[in-house]
């Protein structure tokens, strides 16, 4: 019987460990040890060169026209979006589970919640793509772009160094279409947290003759800080990509003259350009941008787990 | 988007201190004013661009906002063979079916095992699996294009119906196995004293018990897998190779030097309709699906 089990385990978990380890495993760790080679990726023939990959990057003006850009950019949206999406899903989880208070004394959404979590939660089935194609369309240059046909209606001429082609608020515009499409999956999120915070703890602070944001701040978010702290780390591996939608989105993929590049983008042009080694560098330098995020994250907020 | 989030919070602050049990009114007006607006932002592009698919370029110009005078269908067929949305529709149909069937399979089996049985580097194995979630793809991919490669794979169906189920592997273990502890033991231990193999208890009592939660996941992983766009843009290289994702990438990127703006927007629509209706149907599962896996 014990050799029976042993047998079952293992023929149960050689094939899906083999295939991660194939598949995920071991394309991690070479990564690490092709970030030190000059391996151009079509050349069999390569030799180890230690950090001169991350030297270049960094110091090289060819190289680091792409990556210092870039690295901004993402610091920027990794400081900037999780804010904003956190924000704006806790208001509205909060308006659709717990706002609706004015109506009776039970503790309930406001009208229409079901609805509303319907629509917000829907960009988060659409392909990242297909975001960036409809939006790309919509800040569009010329005169088919939504917008710009809206200004045309109204008189106001189409400006051909406008929307995304305008250095100064290209990037905007990408996180601008990366909060339209989270916030909706946060919102669903925090209210399934909210739902198993009992309800006479709101009654109580309602009793106790709490307005409704003093409520949120006091009752609210406290006890719904973990959840905070996870959704604060998924976002920011989310803003640390944003490739496909820059690759989508922007004038040169990642233009105008670099200004919403970002690290996906550098390492996708190293990796075309045969330069298979530095592109490996990049998401060396990538993966340590977001262990820094969440040890950093983890750490800051650690604090007494609330029990209820 | 930074002044709207705050507005309504100042509306909150001033009735708040009034403290008069009708004060909800004001922020009412507010709250209400903002989730409308948020809706009609999510509403309006997305019917735009249905609009637009169906009216001729002229017509896109004139008149963006109205109902088209004529429904142009001719650009579905245009971008279904024109542009190959065709194609990549039926590569995607092909490797999203077979990616989201293999990875349940050895998914199940992994997480299965993982959480019922106790043996040696139980504990490692699973942290391994789950350890994946919190790495970027884009760290591995590069050796992943040469080892794809290597084994013959590159730009197969096959190869990548491969990638896709490793890659979705870490969160379907995680879900998976949270999942298989929940189920009771009793009904485990009665099956194995009438006789049960292993073998047996995983397919007709486990699976069948599990089936909501495989339902779920199974859920998740088609919506991811039929959005993938990093990993087909970089291993399915070549002409009509693409699947839907990365082919309406390619598509918009094409739109540079030979504008069909309806035929693009067409091809929107065709992508659009399968995760529409799959959200229709199963809405109430994926968002429960959804939290429940990310809630601990």
């Amino acid at each position: 019987m014990k050799q029976r089990k042993g047998l079952f385990i293992t023929s149960f978990l050689v094939l899906p460990v083999a295939l991660y380890a194939i598949m995920v495993i071991s394309p991690f760790l070479q990564a690490f040890y092709y970030s030190m080679t000059n391996w151009t990726g079509t050349n069999p023939n390569y030799k180890f060169v230690g950090l001169d990959n991350f030297k270049r990057l960094f110091t090289n003006e060819l190289y680091s026209v792409y990556l210092i850009p870039a690295l901004k950019h993402n610091a920027f949206l990794l400081i900037a979006m999780p804010v904003i999406v956190i924000a704006l899903a806790l208001f509205f989880a909060f308006m659709l589970n717990v706002g609706g208070r004015s109506r009776g004394s039970r503790i309930r959404g406001v009208g229409g919640s079901k609805f509303y979590k319907i629509v917000f939660f829907f960009p988060q089935v659409l392909s990242v793509t297909v975001v960036g194609v409809l939006w790309g369309a919509i800040f569009r240059s010329d005169e088919y772009g939504f917008l710009n046909s809206i200004l045309a209606l109204v008189g106001i001429p189409t400006k051909p160094s406008g929307w995304l082609s305008d250095p100064d608020i290209v990037l905007l515009l990408v996180m601008l279409v990366m909060i339209w499409s989270s916030v909706g999956f946060y919102l669903v999120y925090f209210s399934a947290a909210m739902s198993s915070i009992p309800t006479e703890i709101y009654e109580a602070s309602m009793l106790d003759g709490a307005s409704r944001v003093q409520t949120f701040f006091k009752v609210t978010l406290p006890l719904l800080f973990e959840s905070v702290q996870t959704a604060w780390i998924y976002l920011g591996i989310i803003a640390l990509d944003a490739f496909a939608l820059v690759f989508v989105m922007t004038p040169e993929q990642g233009g105008p003259n670099h200004s919403s590049e970002v690290l996906g983008g550098v390492m996708y042009h190293y990796f075309s350009s045969s330069k298979a080694a530095v592109a490996c560098a990049v998401g060396v330098v990538l993966f340590f941008f977001t262990l820094t995020l969440v040890m950093v994250s983890l750490r800051a907020t650690r604090r007494e787990r609330v029990e209820y | 988007m930074q002044t709207d989030t705050r507005a309504p919070e100042k509306g909150t602050a001033t009735t708040g201190t009034r403290k008069q049990p009708k004060s909800g009114g004001v922020l009412n007006v507010f709250s209400h004013g903002f989730l409308a607006l948020w809706a009609i932002m999510i509403i309006v592009p997305l019917a735009w661009v249905v609009m637009t698919a169906f009216k001729s370029d002229d017509e896109i110009f004139t008149d963006p906002l109205g109902l088209p005078s004529q429904w142009h269908w001719e650009n579905f067929t245009r971008a279904w063979e024109k542009a190959g949305i065709g194609d990549y529709f039926l590569n995607t149909v092909l490797v999203v079916g077979g990616g989201v069937a293999l990875t349940m399979l050895l998914g199940s089996m992994a997480a299965y095992v993982l959480a019922r049985y106790e043996f040696r580097l139980n504990k490692f194995f699973y942290l391994m699996f789950v350890a994946g979630m919190m790495f970027p793809v884009f760290l591995a991919l590069v050796p992943l294009y040469f080892i794809v490669d290597n084994l013959g794979l590159l730009g197969t169906h096959f190869g990548l119906i491969l990638v896709y189920t490793a890659y979705s592997l870490p969160f379907t273990v995680f879900f998976l196995a949270a999942f298989f502890k929940t189920l009771p033991h009793g009904v485990a231990e009665a099956a194995m004293i009438d006789g049960a193999g292993h073998y047996r208890l995983f397919f007709q009592v486990m699976m069948p018990m599990a089936r909501s939660g495989l339902v779920s996941v199974a859920i998740f992983n088609i919506i991811g897998q039929w959005n993938q766009f990093l990993l087909p843009q970089v291993l399915m290289p070549g002409e009509g190779n693409n699947l839907l994702a990365d082919g309406i990438a390619s598509v918009a990127v094409s739109q540079r030097y030979d504008p069909d703006f309806s035929g693009l927007m067409a091809s929107m629509v065709i992508a659009m309709i399968p995760a529409f209706v799959a959200y229709v149907i199963f809405q109430r599962q994926i968002q429960a699906g959804l939290t429940a896996g990310a809630i601990k």
